[in-house]
């Protein structure tokens, strides 16, 4: 830019050349370089912050997958097991099993009479007595015998993963620094050591003072039932609401009304639709709670806009010249939409289906108004009736996990959102791939 | 007999509706298939719809209405006298529900026969402790009354299910019946069968307004409930927040404005950090970042917006809010909480960034290039022609954004659940200023008013719902708002 036309410019600007930067350009230019710089900025901080909480999450998390377990071999005959069953107190009698067994194992590696076996048993989990007794429910071939991997208590397995330190259990009640000495020594042994965690996976959440038995088996399949039931109304519902309003719906105030209400949904807070879901369908209906049933309800609601809006957006794509062929063939109006327009936009209804169900998947707040929020110790039984069966979902589990007082659930809540994630990873990269695969540009 | 059974045979009959209706067709035609008005397949759809969906409807519709006509009718039944001092007679029908569903265990356990829970009286045996027995707990040993309803309950419950059982297996196989009659060379089919899938995709349509009709009246309802427990103008103008737990009602200062006042500051933090963050991002990549830099970072961002908010919440808990306390609140003496106002915000403003920017990038995208064409050739930098062109122009279409992130905000509850605390704002000592204070939200004391134990009678529990009203409204009314500027902006240029 020039002041070239101007008369009133003083003589020198007139020696201004577009190759020589003026003090005034210059200050222009560098307002144009942090202009850019702040964009940059912008778009780092959050990829930055992205950064931040993955890796918090990972750092904090990823020591929930493995576990310290203690290693000893059982031997329990019928009698014993009878014996145990119709004592009063059964866990006394496993647990007297364990610690004989325990004792066997510390004699085998030469470290009887060096140890004290009380002390040895406090570092076995108070769940190594019900996972005996687990076994031996189940079992019909006596005498039980096995090499089982008993969990090692919460605050050894801190020890392990830097949570506990010898001037924590100082302080601590639950454990004590020879204990966490005498953990090392049988760790030496090969007795205690730490393996990958299926427990995590497969077992049911735990009571508060017991993290090291606590699990997702429960919260995974409750999730997955949510998921059924979102799948089974969601999809039908959003696809035939869809149809309707994109291909037969006459320009007036219903469809109208339809349309207004629908948007509106969309952005209709999550935990609205958890008061919907306690007085609707619990208070109203008589469902029960914490039940997959009333979740995969309240989801499906939420989900609806979701699916609705993608399935529209797929129909739309759909060049009006498919549906003109088919009606000049004779086709009627019905049947040009389900014989052709619909399998054409399947792909693009099947991406937005999936994409409703990772942002069902990963919501938390109705479900804790509908009393998902429970200790849920019982697997829900196979469907139909586990649908109404109490059980809880991934994200609520986390959260139950985090307002419990030991840090321990902090490393389980953290784990179970790696697992949701990886979940949702999965998810997001099927609708993708799809996309890809199968969508069609006209 | 269970639902479940007569969802199996309604299935079993309309499949085999389709292929006798469909065959029928063929038969009754003089010359197959090519007499027939209709494609064979809309004969034996024209009988599956004709025997499902008119029983489906009916059982649907008896499944809601019956429990709350056995409900009424049963309550009804209590003698006044039979209800404690101190309880309402739905807290005695929980209780008269929870004893019928005990002897229902009880039954199919084989410890009780039909006749003895249908005779059973509280003079001879300890209803209790026989329930008891096979781990069914009640509360306390229930009264003649009570067991008498229960018993009423049960009947009436077994009746209405042998009527439903009657009726909808009727519908099933009347409508059978019909279409496989009318099903004729020159009954027109396709047309019955399409006006009836037609119904069906309209009936699917409605739900979405049956959604906002159930999510407002069952607000307003429950609302109206809590208003006639407590004042209404205490609740709006009221100034302290401290629900008592034991008694009902008693000593309970139920007033929003702390609420809303948490609600508003947390909402403004995230937007400052979301609105200028997400703004610059979207003015990047839409004019200066070249294709491959916008390929990486746009999916990059838009993570964040797929990250359930429960991950967002654990951050703000376990990362975000030590960090602040510890480096920031604590050395500036500024208080020792790791859950605050400032914890809360931030953490939501990473959650709304993707959001802005993404709806910023499409308004700023929709500005016609001939605006910015003509920038340049005026001389102005690409940074003026941003500055002084592209954003005016599409300054409605941010504000728009910027209300939705609001909304987003205000109606965000899982962040501010872990992140910013459960105690009310204090007004004392400009406490409510200090953003390293925690202070709870609306949505945190729906969600604490309406987990655990709760009692529907207890304004402590109603008010939950007009906090949900209150923040329906107000992100009603944003969204509303946002809308009619986004829609009024666009249609300037298109």
């Amino acid at each position: 830019m020039t002041d070239a036309t101007s008369a009133e410019v003083p003589k020198a600007a007139h020696h201004g050349s577009l190759l020589i930067e003026t003090d005034h350009m210059k200050r222009r230019n560098s307002a144009e370089k942090r202009f850019k710089m702040y964009g940059l900025l912008a778009i780092g901080i959050g990829v930055f912050a992205l950064a931040m909480l993955l890796i918090s999450i990972l750092y904090n998390g990823l020591s929930a997958f493995t576990q310290t377990v203690i290693t000893v071999d059982v031997s329990l005959t019928e009698e014993q097991f009878n014996d145990a069953e119709s004592s009063m107190l059964k866990t006394g009698k496993y647990k007297a099993i364990v610690q004989s067994a325990l004792e066997a194992k510390l004699a085998e590696r030469g470290l009887d009479g060096q140890i004290d076996i009380g002390e040895a048993m406090g570092l076995m989990s108070d769940d190594a007595n019900a996972d005996l007794r687990r076994a031996a429910l189940k079992t019909s071939n006596w005498p039980l015998e096995r090499t089982f991997t008993f969990l090692a208590n919460g605050r050894i397995d801190g020890y392990y993963k830097g949570r506990v330190t010898m001037a924590s259990a100082e302080l601590d009640s639950k454990i004590s620094p020879e204990q966490l000495q005498l953990a090392d020594r049988l760790k030496e042994a090969g007795v205690l050591e730490r393996k990958f965690n299926f427990g995590f996976f497969t077992r049911p959440d735990a009571s508060p003072t017991r993290p090291e038995a606590a699990g997702l088996g429960v919260a995974m399949l409750g999730s997955l039932y949510m998921m059924l039931v979102v799948l089974f109304l969601a999809l039908p519902i959003g696809v035939a609401a869809s149809i309707y309003l994109e291909e037969f719906a006459p320009k007036n105030w219903f469809s109208d009304l339809i349309e207004v209400n629908i948007s509106n949904l969309a952005a209709v807070p999550s935990i609205v639709f958890g008061i919907l879901g306690l007085a609707i369908f619990i208070n109203f209906a008589g469902l029960p709670q914490s039940a997959p049933i009333v979740g995969g309800l309240v989801l499906t609601l939420m989900t609806l806009p979701t699916i609705i809006i993608a399935t529209r957006a797929s129909l739309k794509s759909v060049p009006p010249s498919i549906r003109s062929a088919a009606l000049g063939l004779g086709a009627s109006k019905m049947q040009s939409v389900f014989h052709h327009v619909l399998p054409l936009a399947a792909p693009g209804i099947l991406t937005g289906t999936i994409i409703g169900l990772a942002q069902a998947l990963g919501e938390t707040a109705p479900l804790l108004l509908i009393g998902m929020v429970a200790l849920v110790q019982n697997y829900p039984a196979i469907p139909p009736e586990g649908f109404f069966d109490p059980a809880t979902a991934l994200p609520v589990q986390v959260y139950f996990w985090t307002t419990r007082s030991d840090p321990a659930f902090f490393e389980r809540a953290s784990g179970a959102i790696i697992v949701l994630l990886i979940f949702l990873l999965f998810m997001n990269a099927m609708a993708i791939f799809l996309r890809r695969r199968f969508e069609r540009r006209w | 007999m269970p639902v479940l059974w007569i969802l199996l045979i309604i299935l079993v009959l309309s499949v085999a509706g389709y292929v006798i209706g469909r065959q029928r067709a063929i038969q009754v035609s003089p010359d197959g298939a090519r007499g027939l008005h209709s494609l064979p397949n809309y004969y034996g759809w024209n009988v599956v719809l004709a025997t499902a969906v008119p029983s489906l409807l009916v059982m649907a519709v008896w499944l809601i209405v019956s429990p709350i006509m056995i409900d009424g009718r049963v309550s009804d039944l209590i003698p006044d006298d039979a209800i404690a001092e101190g309880t309402t007679r739905s807290l005695v029908m929980e209780d008269v529900r929870r004893l019928a569903a005990g002897f229902e265990v009880a039954i199919s356990e084989g410890k009780l026969t039909e006749d003895q829970a249908a005779n059973i009286r509280t003079d001879f045996t300890n209803v209790r402790a026989r329930l008891g027995e096979i781990g069914f707990a009640l509360g306390s040993e229930p009264s003649q009354a009570v067991v008498n309803a229960a018993q009423q309950y049960r009947a009436s419950a077994s009746s209405s299910r042998i009527w439903m059982t009657i009726l909808v297996l009727g519908l099933a196989a009347a409508g059978f019946g019909y279409a496989y009659s009318r099903t004729k060379p020159e009954f027109r089919a396709r047309n019955v069968v399409e006006t009836g899938v037609l119904a069906l995709l309209i009936l699917a349509s409605t739900i979405a307004i049956l959604t906002t009709l159930g999510i407002v009246l069952s607000m307003i309802f429950e609302t109206i409930n809590f208003f006639q427990a407590y004042d209404w103008r205490r609740f709006l103008l009221g100034t302290e927040w401290s629900p008592s737990f034991s008694g009902r009602g008693g000593g309970s200062e139920l007033g929003i404005l702390p609420l809303l006042w948490g609600t508003l500051y947390i909402s403004v933090i995230a937007l400052l950090v979301s609105v200028p963050i997400g703004l610059y991002a979207a003015i990047y990549m839409s004019e200066y970042a070249s294709n491959r830099f916008r390929s990486i970072a746009k999916p990059l961002l838009e993570i964040l917006a797929g990250i359930p908010t429960i991950v967002y919440g654990l951050f703000a808990l376990i990362t975000v809010g030590p960090l602040l306390r510890d480096y920031f609140a604590e050395p500036l003496g500024l208080g020792n909480s790791s859950s605050s106002v400032l914890t809360a915000g931030l953490v939501m403003g990473v959650m709304l960034i993707p959001f802005v920017s993404s709806l910023s990038d499409d308004i700023i995208n929709a500005v016609p290039q001939a605006m910015r064409d003509g920038s340049f050739g005026l001389g102005a930098t690409h940074s003026e022609t941003i500055r002084k062109v592209v954003i005016p122009a599409a300054l409605p279409g941010i504000v728009g954004a910027v209300l939705l992130a609001a909304s987003r905000a205000i109606g965000e509850t899982m962040i501010v659940v872990m992140g910013a605390g459960a105690a009310a704002a204090q007004w004392a000592d400009g406490k409510f200023i200090n953003p390293f204070e925690a202070m709870t939200t609306v949505t945190v004391k729906i969600v604490s008013q309406l987990t655990g134990d709760t009692d529907f009678g207890s304004p402590e529990t109603l008010v939950a719902f007009a906090l949900g009203l209150t923040l329906f409204v107000f992100t009603l009314g944003l969204n509303v708002l946002a809308l009619y500027i986004v829609r009024k902006y666009r249609e300037q240029y298109e």
